[in-house]
């Protein structure tokens, strides 16, 4: 009961002469979860998917993201990698833990660190970026990286979503990856190092939680990139056909 | 002038030749069956929907309510008049009902119709917990009726409310299934030209706005008095009678356009006050109102009472028949609702370099400083939306010039208007407000952020108001969706231009692009909640404390001791 007090007291000091100056103290507070910050998680796969390249090589593909957080701050992790299916080895295999921040209407900051851990050397990189919606309804994930020894990258994906119906959705992918230093013993050479473009078609089967798709992907390295990955044996271009999921709970 | 406060003061100087009713409630988990879908919900005395709580005009009523969760529950009586800390909001009115205790709510009953209570609680409104109140006049009504029903309308999601709210924020879109495709794009270019549709679809996705948000969360069943459209819920009537159709619309998210095909309406209450009738053919009922109508079917047949919701997502349907299980035809759901330019006309800062892009077409874009202006008599001009769908002619004052939203019946005939709702015997004496409030209401979908004056609840200061003035409020809807606002605890005078005749809600509904006023008696002290009624808006943000400063010793004694008596948890 002790919550409900002071508007008696106020009404004397208003009877009083200071009614102007006096400002009521709240009742009770609110303390409940409405008056917190709303924290809401979600697990998203944009990728999860086999994939099958004109040479024969076959791989298994995820590109992820989950986050925790609110309006004003959250944790993302994200997650993206390839496990060539015949070597069982990881051909790219990068985890991410960025914090996030709104920075305008319809974009968000990110910082934090990045970690390389696939077949081959490792890295860690720096990474700061700006993730949102363009206008005209392009998703865009835009990072820069400072690798331990200094070396810089930026990267750039961007998303498009084609609706046929409500239901069955084409999207198409651009990932397009600069160096700005030489990084050789991981195939980076300086200049635009790579693109991967994609093409897939999904149904939303259950509500936006589970998605399949088919699709094509076409991967090529160029300039400097594409010399070391010919100078190491390996193709510099190739073309998958895809099938997988998207998935989000 | 006021005979409710009498009735209180009465009541607090003769209690025991008072009207004094008892009643039990139990908060319940419960199945709720829609007949598309089974899942597990929230109900009162074992249900989903709660009882109809009968109450009259004058009875003072002690309600005990026993939370049979093994969460924090709360019941608030929506519309009802009384002290605060009876009002059921946690946080606000009391600490909230613990696991396994029983609260009694002690309250005099000030004023009559049809109302509804709900949980205040996290999602369990939308989870189930709603219920029916029908409080009996102590005088005569100035319209007949021979029998009566509660139609209560919600829109059932197989999701529970924490996961929409979850899957809202995470996508903001993850409900919505009537977004503009390949197919319209082709239809739209072969009906107004194919440069004015990409014209229109670039300036919407400048704007990174769909014309398709109209309703944020699709995929329900509408339910009428808990029975899905297979199920139908059917009144029994005699050919000849009148019967008064107690409409409340308990939905979550949901706006309801109803009609009953071959029955004309007498709308003669509104929130729970007397109106004076309006005939209409069709009505758009908000999230929170309720509307009371009287039809008068002479046939011996069944009619259907169809409710499509404003997107045209969804629908929820009953039958009124002279015998069980007679049944009429069940009409199809009309287009899905498209926004036009008109409604995002009340959107700050629009950039003026992407509405140029947009006056090449046939429309007149002269007024682009309306654009950032709120009036919407200044929209003339700016339905170029509407004008490319070539659906002209409508209007109504609340809503933006040119809206997409503006409801036409189907019939063709007469669809209610705020500006037709005029009070039946004013509560209030017309006077001049004594200082004005501004609310804009402000969002942005991509973020799934609702907020007032761009800060969400938990960043806000309350906004504090003081005993004895009246104030008016103007709510700016610089959003493209529809916001139902709810003040608790005091009655919200809708100006519809009828000045003294301006009728008194409990949920004013500010229509996309426009701005809406209402004026406040503070008559009521104490602490209470005033947001946006879409369940998932107002927990995202868009949601105020209001505090009422002072108030006489006698208003302040009278809740001292209901606030001893009801006690806490």
């Amino acid at each position: 009961m002790s919550c409900i007090r002071s508007i008696v007291a106020v009404s004397f000091l208003a009877s009083i002469g200071v009614s102007t100056a006096v400002t009521a103290q709240e009742m009770i507070s609110d303390t409940t979860a409405r008056k917190q910050p709303l924290t809401t998680w979600g697990v998203q796969f944009e990728e999860f998917e086999y994939r099958y390249s004109d040479d024969d090589e076959e791989l298994g593909v995820w590109n992820a993201d989950a986050f925790y957080g609110t309006d004003d701050f959250k944790v993302r992790l994200l997650t993206t990698g390839e496990y060539e299916i015949e070597e069982q080895a990881y051909e790219t295999l990068e985890n991410q833990l960025v914090g996030q921040i709104p920075i305008s209407k319809f974009f968000d900051a990110k910082a934090g660190v990045r970690f390389d851990t696939p077949e081959g050397p490792d890295r860690t990189y720096a990474v700061l970026g700006v993730a949102g919606l363009a206008p005209q309804w392009f998703e865009i994930d835009a990072n820069l990286y400072v690798s331990k020894d200094g070396d810089t990258s930026a990267e750039l994906d961007a998303e498009y979503e084609l609706l046929f119906t409500n239901y069955w959705i084409l999207a198409a992918t651009l990932d397009a990856s600069v160096a700005f230093s030489e990084d050789e013993e991981i195939g980076v050479g300086k200049g635009l190092v790579s693109t991967e473009t994609g093409l897939r078609l999904s149904y939303d089967l259950i509500d936006r939680a589970f998605s399949p798709y088919v699709g094509v992907v076409h991967e090529r390295k160029y300039g400097d990139s594409a010399d070391l990955a010919e100078a190491d044996g390996g193709g510099t271009e190739d073309w998958f056909a895809v099938i997988g999921a998207r998935i989000a709970f | 002038m006021k005979p409710r406060f009498l009735t209180g003061l009465l009541s607090l100087l003769m209690p025991a030749m008072v009207l004094a009713g008892e009643y039990d409630l139990t908060v319940d988990r419960v199945k709720i069956d829609t007949g598309d879908f089974v899942k597990e919900g929230i109900g009162y005395n074992g249900a989903s929907p709660g009882p109809v709580m009968r109450f009259k005009e004058g009875e003072n009523v002690r309600i005990n309510v026993t939370n049979n969760l093994d969460e924090m529950t709360s019941i608030h009586w929506h519309g009802l008049i009384l002290p605060f800390n009876q009002d059921g909001v946690p946080g606000i009115s009391f600490p909230g009902i613990k696991p396994g205790e029983t609260f009694t709510y002690e309250f005099p009953i000030q004023q009559a119709g049809t109302y509804w209570f709900h949980s205040h609680s996290g999602f369990q409104e939308p989870d189930g917990a709603y219920g029916a109140i029908v409080i009996e006049p102590e005088k005569r009504e100035p319209f007949r009726y021979d029998r009566e029903y509660v139609v209560q309308l919600t829109d059932k999601h197989p999701h529970s409310g924490d996961r929409i709210m979850r899957n809202l924020k995470m996508i903001p879109d993850y409900y919505n299934r009537e977004q503009q495709t390949v197919g319209e794009f082709f239809s739209d270019a072969s009906k107004n030209g194919l440069m004015n549709t990409i014209r229109d679809r670039m300036a919407w996705g400048d704007m990174r706005m769909m014309k398709a948000d109209v309703e944020d969360l699709q995929g329900f069943t509408g339910l009428i008095n808990g029975k899905g459209p297979e199920q139908n819920w059917t009144g029994l009537f005699e050919p000849g009678e009148r019967i008064r159709l107690r409409f409340i619309n308990s939905s979550a998210m949901t706006y309801f356009d109803i009609r009953i095909t071959g029955l004309d309406m007498t709308v003669v209450q509104a929130d729970g006050n007397n109106v004076q009738p309006v005939n209409v053919d069709e009505f758009r009922i908000g999230v929170a109102e309720s509307y009371d109508v009287i039809v008068h079917p002479k046939d011996e047949q069944a009619y259907t009472i169809f409710a499509e919701s404003m997107g045209r997502s969804g629908y929820a349907r009953a039958t009124l028949a002279p015998e069980e299980g007679m049944e009429a035809a069940v009409p199809q759901l009309r287009d899905p609702a498209r926004l036009t330019m008109a409604d995002m006309s009340g959107m700050p800062g629009m950039d003026h370099g992407n509405m140029a892009g947009m006056d090449h077409g046939d429309m007149d874009m002269n007024s682009s400083e309306g654009m950032s202006g709120m009036d919407h008599s200044n929209m003339e001009g700016m339905d170029h939306g509407s004008m490319a769908m070539g659906k002209g002619g409508q209007s109504d004052p609340f809503y933006a010039k040119g809206s997409g939203l503006v409801p036409t019946a189907a019939n063709g005939g007469k669809f209610l208007s705020y500006a037709d709702l005029k009070a039946q015997d004013p509560l209030y004496e017309d006077r001049e407000p004594t200082r004005e409030i501004e609310l804009r209401l402000t969002g942005n979908m991509e973020r799934y952020t609702w907020s007032i004056n761009g800060v969400k609840y938990e960043d806000a200061d309350p906004i504090r108001l003081k005993y004895g003035e009246r104030v008016r409020f103007k709510f700016v809807n610089e959003t493209m969706m529809t916001h139902p606002m709810h003040l608790h605890g005091m009655w919200s005078i809708l100006d519809v231009g009828a000045d003294q005749w301006n009728p008194i809600k409990h949920t004013v509904s500010v229509q996309p692009g426009t701005t809406v006023y209402m004026e406040t008696e503070v008559d009521e002290p104490g602490q209470w909640a005033f947001h946006c009624h879409l369940s998932y808006h107002a927990a995202a943000g868009m949601f105020r404390k209001v505090i009422v400063e002072g108030g006489p010793e006698s208003t302040q004694a009278k809740t001292d001791v209901i606030a001893k008596d009801g006690g806490e948890v």
